[in-house]
């Protein structure tokens, strides 16, 4: 038993070092030209030597991330709890949201520019329009799927709509909504470099926009890596706060109090 | 005029009222204060909506419904529900989800707010009546399914509701636990006496818990047959082999097969 908890462990960073060591082979075995696809032993030596641009560029990238995914958790938050504790608005406003949601990010780039310039606005902006639409469909979900017998039961004892979304509909949805921050929190990255490729003057984006145009492919990678590494840490991040915050909806690991 | 009195009631669901499904029909039955009734009837007869046209869940599409001599237009506030599904929030422990009541309860929820401590005590009470004492700081998944729905009792009752609501509560259970709810259904009402409706196909149940049984028909449902169980107080599950109680079953039996091929 303890031996395969040890290979469980183990297992994602033997996967992690395989996948560097078959595309290096590859690299070299295939003689592709580090033009095209430079060998990861390539990359991780453009990050070291780029170190300062990078460390300068990833903190903005992570700045602008964590601030668009903030905005991102309030406004899903709270969009989230009205259209799901309303049948009406549930209706009015989910079309729009589909709609909205539809448009790919890439192309309201252009119009933030136009609006804020370019720079830090529109990368923080672009993280949040791409990342808050899963909290608000998780958190309406949770509000919308109660059971019907406890709203009886709560109906039935004069409670204030209020007060069912704040004893029974909010903690409910609690387990969808730190599940969606997860799957938000990438997404957030994926708006902010997008927004940064296009039209920014820093961040890792921008960083692989000019390393590109200067035929530097092994930075170009390096900067992939570097969107990587942050993307699963703060996945790793939110995966561990969902565990501490809704431990009762993982039975096996909450203890009796 | 009974406690619960039920005149020419009939609810139909739906927007428009003509091309709604006809649930009830024409259902006309009197309750008196602390009496326990059960309704039993084919599955899908309109039982479920017989509780939704008492607790104001449902107005009546016709007729008239009166609980304490007051016609019901609004979800009243002085009952108590249980359902098949116990519904305890898995986040609370038992004991907070048996108080869940006393925090949103119009009315209550001031007191419960200024004095918890009365409250406390009386869920700790009612939790013991029924079997778990030592329970109270347990979660609810760490219980098992009859002990959550002995939970669930304790949830409806902990408000001292003049009106308590069951719609098939020990349904899901296994035979063995649901006859040792009734003992303890049976217990918790002899001692405080509150009025009962309680919805169940199971013929014994109804025959070992009620004071009158009302039989109903196929949807759209309606009162077909109206016995008095006059059984002694408090009864035993040995009773329920003594010919008296069998004749109850049996009378019930014919009049729902009667129900069912109508």
């Amino acid at each position: 038993m303890k031996r395969n908890k040890l290979a469980e462990q183990a297992a994602p960073w033997i996967a992690l070092v395989a996948m560097f060591v078959v595309w290096e082979a590859a690299c070299v075995v295939f003689k592709v030209d580090s033009f095209v696809l430079p060998r990861p032993s390539q990359a991780f030596a453009a990050m070291w030597e780029f170190r300062q641009a990078i460390w300068h560029n990833a903190r903005f990238t992570f700045t602008t991330t964590l601030l668009g995914f903030a905005i991102a958790v309030g406004f899903g938050l709270l969009l989230g709890l009205v259209v799901g504790a309303s049948a009406f608005v549930y209706k009015a406003l989910y079309p729009l949201l589909i709609g909205f949601n539809s448009i790919p990010k890439v192309a309201v780039v252009p119009i933030l520019v136009i609006w804020f310039g370019i720079g830090f606005v529109p990368a923080v902006l672009t993280a949040f329009l791409i990342s808050f639409f899963p909290i608000v469909v998780n958190v309406a979900t949770g509000l919308a799927t109660l059971e019907p017998e406890l709203r009886d039961v709560l109906r039935s004892l004069g409670a204030r709509k209020i007060d069912i979304l704040l004893k029974v509909g909010l903690p409910r949805s609690m387990p969808l909504f730190f599940a969606s921050l997860k799957v938000a929190v990438t997404l957030a990255f994926v708006g902010s470099v997008i927004s940064e490729t296009m039209a920014g003057n820093e961040g890792i984006g921008h960083l692989m926009l000019s390393a590109g145009a200067s035929f530097r492919v092994p930075l170009v990678f390096a900067g992939l890596l570097v969107i990587s590494v942050m993307g699963v840490a703060m996945y790793a991040a939110f995966a561990w706060i969902e565990q501490r915050m809704t431990g009762w909806a993982y039975r096996g690991d909450v203890n009796a109090a | 005029m009974a406690f619960v009195d039920i005149a020419d009631a009939s609810l139909i669901y739906g927007e428009d009222g003509e091309s709604g499904t006809l649930a009830v029909k024409d259902t006309t039955l009197g309750i008196e204060r602390g009496e326990f009734v059960a309704v039993v009837g084919p599955s899908g007869c309109g039982k479920s909506s017989l509780l939704k046209l008492v607790s104001g869940l449902n107005l009546a599409t016709a007729g008239r419904v009166a609980v304490g001599g007051e016609a019901v237009v609004r979800p009243l506030k002085i009952v108590g529900m249980a359902f098949q599904n116990p519904t305890l929030l898995p986040w609370r422990r038992v004991i907070d989800n048996v108080l869940l009541p006393m925090e949103v309860a119009d009315g209550l929820r001031s007191q419960y707010r200024r004095d918890p401590a009365p409250f406390v005590a009386k869920a700790r009470d009612i939790l013991a009546t029924v079997g778990l004492k030592g329970f109270e700081d347990k979660h609810p998944w760490q219980l098992s399914g009859g002990m959550q729905q002995r939970a669930s009792l304790c949830r409806a009752l902990i408000h001292n509701p003049a009106l308590l609501l069951l719609d098939e509560p020990f349904a899901a259970l296994d035979a063995f636990t649901r006859e040792e709810l009734w003992g303890v259904m049976q217990t918790l009402w002899l001692k405080e006496r509150f009025t009962v409706i309680l919805v169940t196909h199971d013929l014994r149940e109804a025959t070992f818990l009620a004071d009158t049984v009302y039989v109903m028909s196929n949807r759209p449902g309606r009162v077909i047959y109206t016995r008095k169980i006059d059984l002694k107080r408090p009864r035993t599950l040995e009773g329920c082999f003594e010919p008296a109680f069998v004749d109850h079953v049996h009378a019930l039996r014919d009049h729902i097969s009667i129900a069912r091929s109508s």
